[in-house]
């Protein structure tokens, strides 16, 4: 089967039922997204499938065959997406292992929703856990990003 | 091969050649160790500051600062290179970071934990970079013939303002690389108004940029080539065993290349594996794949049988009898309470937690030709590197543990188990590299769990409502049980988290410590057993203001007593966080401080509206201060909102101001989920929690909206340094706890609040 990852064309030949998180990961090298509950309960596999923000650890790739896959590699070519410049101007990160996932729900959050509210931050920003409590930092890097004032 | 920088294979150290790693084994003068006796000499493998082992400075002027303690968020790796990076006056622009591998004897103690890397090795950082400092003006000053007083080094570029002379730190870095070491003696550390990176707010972290475009290598993204890809059935009981099993079913899982059936560790089982049946595949998901399609039969052993609600009946039994070991005793706290005109008394529980990090436990290991090489997220390399060596029967020396990033670790990723099991397995492989990925459910159902508490407290009132009497009696297994056959009872550092050092002005206080048995692992979770104390305190002192019809601030503040500096020793608390009391005495007037701050920014005693309220709880943990004072919002249905929390520590002097507040935003959240949702059960010995969809951990919509943190004190640079990455939690659950009661009149014991509220 056919599919895009950052705009490069790619086959797979293996098991269908294969989640795209570990195609990614273990076939193409792609370790940005992160695995961290296998389940889509937690976000730290967030990545852009046709522009719409999907858990990759629960998306078999049956179901992104044929689609266009954007992982945090390649979200901007140079770290210059609003998103990732926010994140770095507000040291949003801790420990950085949910941030790929963090960050690539939030450019879906922000190209759906230019202009967020709390709630509309709260509601789409909940299906990501981050342990180490970067929360508050992440509702800001979104408001900035947004160009709205970060609190 | 494995794609993170590792520090033995950089080019140039200090200009020298490759060898200068190996070479610094055989240890130069300024790298002896001292008597030990407290802090980092008391540590394994104490502290190291020669500046050949810490930095280097490549032909191009690029300094690399080694750093040896494990990332795991606290931004240990931006605040160690910016303490080198201030004293060595380079350019942070041109400043990098390598992490060095597990090797003490090279780079002094590695255990990331207790809050301690700052605490411990602050100074020794700051001498190296003051040294190598001092090593490039001397070769300056022999270069131009001009005396080393007259040579500055300021901002990566040495000078001779009489003869006009410069050149970058690059430049001559290899001529200083053969320099002697100055002696430690004769180095001049700055003053703070010298300071041009420690202190500062506007730091960014050092891996800002791989972590935002997803470059950044945790343990479960090492890779090497022909690497092979393992998950592993363990034991769901701890302490069973595999009775037997079939993998026909799984050998058939396209890409499935091995079952290996790894061996149940002897019991206690300190860090070695739980055993099991591994599935060994050419990639992830056929391992998990292979792993379904297991056939198991399991042998539960001795623990079949815990069983979290009838364990919590004994715990509760063990922390009503009177013959509990007594830990601490001043006055006479029995008698007191007899005589006492009024007498209260409660009963907390604190569940298990796991520490559940982000990135689950993993490992890549590989063997060739008698030498192992590990990738893996630890928090103690060396002990990893210990323990490998012994697994495989071979020296240490021949194990290099290469440590990644740590997506997260509180505390679970200072025991190797996992590790282990990689290296088992590519044992079993022919050396070929295998890497181990723990699920999810791996990670809840293997934890190293926090202990399960019952905390039994009593207090005789007298006529003002005063306590004159105290008496705290814990009843919890011990971490101990993963060392030592059945030890029923806390050890001296469990104790002395918050019990034997508790600092409050009552003249009889008694702390019993009633016997309970481990029935899984217990280990260490961020902040330890100040945990299950400072929740039975804080909530404690809350009810006896109450009791007495006291605010809340004014009693806490009266029973904490005057500005005065106790020696924990003398109390009863032999250990101190390690530290010397007389360096580290508790200092009450820093506690009253915190309170105080964190208090007014709230704006205690302020109008609230109905079922909102302020509680407040402080603690003293790993030598810092800390209080916390948050808002609670109680919904009709029992849902409780957190929309405002203020967090005031004392820690000593600042070096990494932000990574101070993030810690303490990060502290707020995780005690936040503590307080509402978090917890472990067991039924028929096995952990009931799967996943994140029944282990609860705040999120966005839950986690308390407006975090301010207030840094007090620091003014004293000679003060010395307290920790970070734990005494923020602490305060906080009992702080929600008693703004919960605020709200509601609904006085929490138990943890989590759960549907406690809901009626």
């Amino acid at each position: 089967m056919d599919l895009t990852v950052n705009g490069q064309g790619r086959s797979f030949g293996g098991d269908p039922d294969m989640p795209l998180l570990w195609y990614l990961r273990d076939e193409l090298g792609l370790t940005g997204t992160k695995f961290g509950c296998g389940a889509g309960y937690c976000g730290a596999c967030v990545v852009h499938i046709d522009g719409v923000a999907s858990f990759s650890c629960v998306t078999p790739m049956t179901v992104a065959e044929g689609a266009e896959v954007v992982t945090i590699e390649g979200l901007s070519p140079d770290a210059s997406h609003p998103v990732q410049v926010a994140w770095r101007e507000l040291n949003v990160a801790q420990c950085g292992y949910c941030q790929s996932g963090q960050m690539m729900q939030a450019a879906a959050l922000l190209a759906e929703t230019p202009d967020p509210t709390d709630e509309d931050i709260d509601g789409v920003m909940t299906q990501n856990i981050c342990r180490c409590g970067t929360y508050p930092r992440i509702r800001a890097a979104i408001k900035r990003a947004a160009g709205q004032e970060a609190g | 091969m494995a794609v993170l920088e590792n520090v033995s294979r950089r080019a140039v150290l200090l200009g020298m050649g490759a060898g200068a790693l190996v070479l610094s084994l055989g240890l130069p003068t300024a790298a002896q160790e001292e008597p030990l006796k407290f802090g980092a000499d008391a540590m394994p493998h104490g502290w190291q500051d020669d500046p050949r082992i810490f930095v280097a400075i490549d032909p191009d002027g690029t300094v690399t600062v080694t750093v040896h303690r494990s990332e795991m968020g606290q931004g240990v790796r931006t605040s160690i290179a910016m303490a080198v990076a201030d004293e060595l006056e380079a350019d942070w622009t041109r400043v990098r970071v390598a992490q060095a591998p597990g090797d003490e004897p090279t780079f002094g103690n590695q255990d990331t934990d207790g809050s301690r890397s700052l605490r411990h090795f602050f100074h020794p950082m700051r001498r190296a970079g003051a040294a190598a400092r001092q090593m490039l003006r001397q070769a300056a000053a022999a270069e131009w013939g001009v005396p080393v007083d007259e040579v500055t080094a300021e901002n990566h570029v040495l000078g001779h303002a009489a003869s006009g002379r410069q050149a970058d730190y690059g430049e001559m870095a290899a001529r200083a690389a053969e320099r002697e070491v100055p002696a430690r003696e004769s180095l001049t550390l700055k003053s703070p108004d010298q300071f041009r990176y420690i202190g500062r707010d506007d730091i960014g972290l050092i891996d800002n940029p791989a972590i935002v475009t997803g470059g950044t290598i945790y343990g479960i993204d090492a890779k090497a080539d022909g690497m092979l890809f393992a998950v592993i059935a363990r034991p769901p009981v701890y302490g069973g065993r595999v009775a037997s099993h079939d993998a026909t079913a799984a050998l058939k899982v396209p890409g499935v290349e091995r079952v290996v059936v790894i061996d149940p560790p002897p019991q206690p089982s300190e860090f070695q594996p739980l055993g099991g049946v591994a599935v060994i595949a050419t990639n992830t998901w056929a391992a998990m794949r292979g792993r379904e399609a297991l056939v198991i039969e399991w042998e539960h052993g001795d623990h079949g049988a815990y069983d979290s609600e009838a364990f919590r009946g004994e715990l509760e039994q063990s922390a009503r009898s009177t013959d509990g070991a007594v830990v601490r005793n001043q006055g006479d706290a029995l008698t007191a309470l007899q005589q006492a005109p009024r007498r209260f008394e409660a009963e907390y529980y604190i569940p298990h937690l796991a520490q559940a990090p982000m990135e689950p436990p993993s490992a890549l290991v590989m063997i060739r030709d008698g030498k192992c090489e590990v990738w893996a997220c630890v928090q103690a390399p060396q002990v990893t590197r210990v323990r490998v060596a012994e697994k495989l029967g071979l020296d240490p020396r021949d194990v290099t543990v290469n440590v990644t990033l740590l997506g997260g670790g509180f505390g679970r990723k200072s025991k190797p188990d996992f590790v282990l099991e990689a290296a088992i397995l590519s044992r079993e492989m022919d050396g070929r590299p295998v890497k181990v990925t723990w699920t999810r459910e791996d990670d809840l159902h293997h934890s190293f769990y926090h202990t399960v508490s019952v905390e039994h407290l009593q207090a005789g009132l007298d006529q003002d409502g005063r306590p004159v009497a105290w008496l705290h009696r814990t009843a919890a297994p011990t971490i101990g049980s993963i060392f030592a056959p059945d030890p029923m009872q806390k050890l001296p550092f469990e104790l002395g988290m918050g019990l034997t050092n508790m600092p409050l002005d009552i003249p009889n206080v008694r702390a019993e410590n009633p016997q309970a048995q481990a029935h899984t692992r217990i280990g260490w979770y961020r902040s330890v057993s100040n945990i299950p104390h400072a929740f039975a305190i804080q909530s404690f002192i809350a009810e006896l203001a109450h009791e007495a019809g006291r605010d809340h601030r004014d009693y806490l503040l009266e029973v904490i007593g005057p500005a005065r500096k106790i020696n924990p020793v003398e109390q009863g608390d032999v250990w101190n966080y390690g530290e010397d009391p007389a360096r580290y005495p508790i200092d009450t007037g820093r506690l009253r401080r915190v309170i105080e701050t964190a208090s007014e920014a709230a704006g205690w005693g302020k109008e609230m509206p109905a079922r909102s309220g302020l509680g407040l709880a402080a603690h003293y943990s790993f030598v810092s201060y800390v209080a916390v004072a948050a808002e609670v919002e109680v919904a009709e249905d029992g849902n409780v909102r957190v929309p405002v929390v203020h967090i005031a520590i004392d820690c000593g002097p600042h070096v990494n101001p932000d990574r101070i507040r993030s810690q303490m935003e990060g502290a707020v959240i995780m005690g936040t989920g503590q307080a509402l949702m978090s917890q472990i059960t067991f039924a028929e010995g096995r952990a009931q929690q799967d996943n994140f969809d029944s282990y609860l951990v705040p999120r966005m919509d839950s986690a308390p909206r407006e975090i301010h943190v207030h840094l007090v004190g620091g003014e004293d640079p000679d003060q010395p340094l307290g920790g970070v990455g734990e005494p923020g939690l602490p305060p906080v659950t009992p702080a929600i706890v008693n703004a919960i009661f605020a709200a509601t009149g609904k006085r929490i014991r138990q943890l989590p609040v759960g549907a406690q509220l809901s009626s």
